[in-house]
């Protein structure tokens, strides 16, 4: 039976023509058969009619329009017919609507393979702990091979064996630590205006305003300085170094310098890497100043320290050691960043959703690494009474 | 293969025109690419675009299916005035093409089956399982085995990517299909079979196919028609046989030259 509701030109006529032994049925489509009226269309043989020998024939000569979503509505109620035994026959139909409905006749003939069931949930969680784990261990893995492909690198052109890509260290140079330097700075001044502002407000409850410059002296030349310089750059040039490196691997250009006798630790890790352990030290050193700077201002315009004071106060209190101490972790700073970062850029694959994971994977293991270093450091100097 | 449909130079009055491209003038940055373009596309036809490097093929492709603005002149599409259409409109007429790009241009981050599906899922309010099922039959029907539903862009071969992108510029049943360089990159036994697939789909669609291509053997098996595109306008268009005769210098290098010569025309 043809139902088309909805739509009052649609009609079906059920013809019985009631032969002993093999009835026989005619069923005449009509109107437009397309996907806007997917909704409406619907064919099903009617019980009696789809009994094992019985003959349906289906009259096409009234349809208007057929496209494949009203073809494949023809298509799967012949095949269901026929399951049961009936005969079916198409007749009447427009060149081009046999002609499709010929091509639908072959397709989809078998399911598509199920989806893997999925199992109990403390299965997958395992399997998920599992995965987790592995990857933990794959990570760690690829950052050594790329440490060790870098410092070998690194040795093999400072032996003259192989070239230093003078033109690209340069170019990573002015791109992480130049044009990083405002916003590092603007940064580091207001964190340094926060602490001393925040700090003075209790010192002064015990009327010890004046250590504000000890507090903010020795905190953000030993600790914030370099941690935030550190974050801050792996969230800017960072994230840029995989994204790079990532869509050279997706384009295949990765590939193509390998074959080209290229090494890509040489040509993208090392002046990359460089890069950041210069940039690194100097950013810590202007992040230092301008917390210090911002500190002054909170110190002489809000808390009322004179800068004569101020002046003494902070270099008897910032001995080098302090300073130094944050300097010592900035190359560290800089390796953990730049290897994790060319890690997860050869780690993309070929779509887009891989390239965003990787960047984002990146930071966050950059910026936890760089936190989770800088904790290893505090406890060493500790022990170390430094 | 087919018997041409129609050729330019007889019976131009009853045929519709579904492109019909008028005083096209488009440039960049003050160099025109083209300029006072006239061409028609009629229904059920399989037009080719042949022209050289740099003379606008793709352009003209990208300007009438609505990614490039135009400084001036008309598109029209099933006799509406494209560009100049309301967004609801556009996006009504955008339903009736299909575009398959060059690099296929599959998103990356979906399954071939779940690429074919998007247009569906956008469009028609259909459940899952149906347009998952219709998205299956496109599949097949773009001559993909239905095994390749479930991998990714990236785990396909050049061949397959073509043929997914083309299942999923079919998706919605379009009435015209623009093929950008379909065969470039293709192996013959794959060009010739992507050839044949156009073919039946044309026949079976009745889908009017324009197709930006530089592969002599397409253009000989199964174009009904080729416009060739120089000097920012089209320079002449006819079938492959009229094409061999036209005197014209750039013409009779392409359709004369080396590589059409042993072609054998049906």
């Amino acid at each position: 039976m043809v139902v088309n509701e909805g739509d009052g030109q649609e009609e079906a006529a059920l013809t019985p023509d009631g032969q002993a032994g093999a009835p026989s049925y005619a069923l005449t489509l009509s109107g437009d058969w397309t996907m806007e009226r997917l909704g409406e269309l619907a064919l099903q043989i009617p019980d009696d009619a789809a009994r094992a020998g019985a003959r349906v024939v289906l009259d096409g000569s009234g349809i208007g329009r057929l496209d494949t979503a009203g073809g494949w509505v023809i298509e799967r109620a012949r095949r269901q017919a026929v399951a049961a035994g009936t005969q079916v026959e198409l007749r009447h139909f427009s060149p081009m609507a046999a002609s499709l409905l010929g091509v639908l006749a072959e397709l989809a003939q078998s399911d598509l393979p199920p989806p893997p069931p999925a199992g109990a949930w403390t299965r997958r969680a395992l399997v998920e702990i599992g995965k987790g784990a592995a990857i933990l261990l794959d990570d760690g893995y690829a950052v050594l091979v790329m440490m060790g492909e870098t410092v070998s690198a690194l040795l093999a052109v400072l032996f003259g064996r192989r070239r230093m890509r003078w033109p690209a260290l340069f170019s990573h140079i002015n791109r992480t630590a130049i044009q990083a330097v405002p916003i590092i700075a603007l940064m580091s001044f207001l964190i340094g205006m926060i602490i001393a502002q925040q700090g003075g407000f209790y010192l002064h409850t015990y009327g010890a305003d004046v250590l504000v410059v000890d507090l903010v002296g020795v905190l953000t030349c030993r600790e914030i300085g370099v941690l935030l310089t550190a974050i801050m750059v792996a969230g800017r040039s960072g994230s840029a170094f995989t994204a790079e490196i990532g869509s050279m691997k997706m384009r295949e250009e990765i590939d193509a310098m390998q074959v080209l006798g290229l090494t890509p630790v040489d040509v993208l890790v090392l002046p990359r890497l460089m890069a950041l352990a210069l940039a690194l030290p100097i950013l810590t050193l202007v992040s230092d100043l301008a917390a210090v700077a911002g500190s002054w201002v909170i110190g002489v315009f809000y808390i009322g320290i004179p800068t004569d004071v101020f002046l003494t106060r902070l270099h008897a209190a910032l001995t080098l050691t302090h300073v130094m101490i944050g300097f010592t972790k900035a190359p560290f700073m800089a390796a953990i960043i730049g290897l994790v970062a060319c890690v997860e850029g050869m780690k993309v694959k070929g779509s887009a959703e891989s390239l965003g994971e990787h960047t984002t994977a990146s930071v966050v293991k950059a910026i936890f690494m760089v936190v989770v270093t800088d904790g290893v450091f505090a406890i060493a100097f500790a022990t170390l009474g430094i | 293969m087919s018997a041409p449909v129609a050729t330019n130079s007889e019976g131009r009055g009853e045929r519709e025109a579904v492109i019909s491209v008028r005083g096209l003038t488009v440039g960049f940055s003050d160099k025109l690419i083209l300029e006072n373009l006239d061409l028609d596309v009629w229904r059920g036809e399989i037009l080719g675009i042949v022209g050289g490097s740099g003379t606008g093929k793709s352009v003209l492709l990208r300007t009438i299916i609505g990614l490039n603005a135009k400084q001036g002149g008309m598109v029209k599409l099933f006799g509406r005035d494209f560009h100049g259409a309301g967004a609801s409109e556009r996006v009504r007429l955008g339903r009736r093409l299909g575009v398959l790009f060059q690099q296929g241009a599959l998103f990356s981050s979906l399954t071939v089956l779940q690429n074919v599906a998007v247009p569906l899922r956008e469009h028609l309010h259909l459940p899952e399982h149906q347009a998952e099922e219709f998205a299956r039959l496109k599949v097949e029907m773009a001559g993909l085995p239905s095994d390749a539903c479930g991998k990714y862009p990236s785990e396909l071969s050049g061949g397959m990517i073509k043929r997914a992108a083309l299942a999923r510029a079919l998706a919605l049943d379009p009435d015209v299909v623009f093929l950008d360089e379909p065969t470039a990159g293709l192996d013959p036994i794959g060009a010739a079979e992507f050839d044949r697939l156009t073919l039946k789909l044309r026949d079976t669609l009745g889908l009017t196919v324009f197709m930006v291509t530089h592969d002599l053997d397409s253009l000989v098996e199964i174009t009904d028609r080729i416009a060739v595109l120089g000097n920012r306008k089209v320079l002449v268009d006819g079938t492959f046989a009229e094409l061999k005769k036209v005197d014209h210098p750039w013409v009779n290098a392409y359709f004369n030259g080396p590589r059409a010569e042993h072609l054998i025309l049906r």
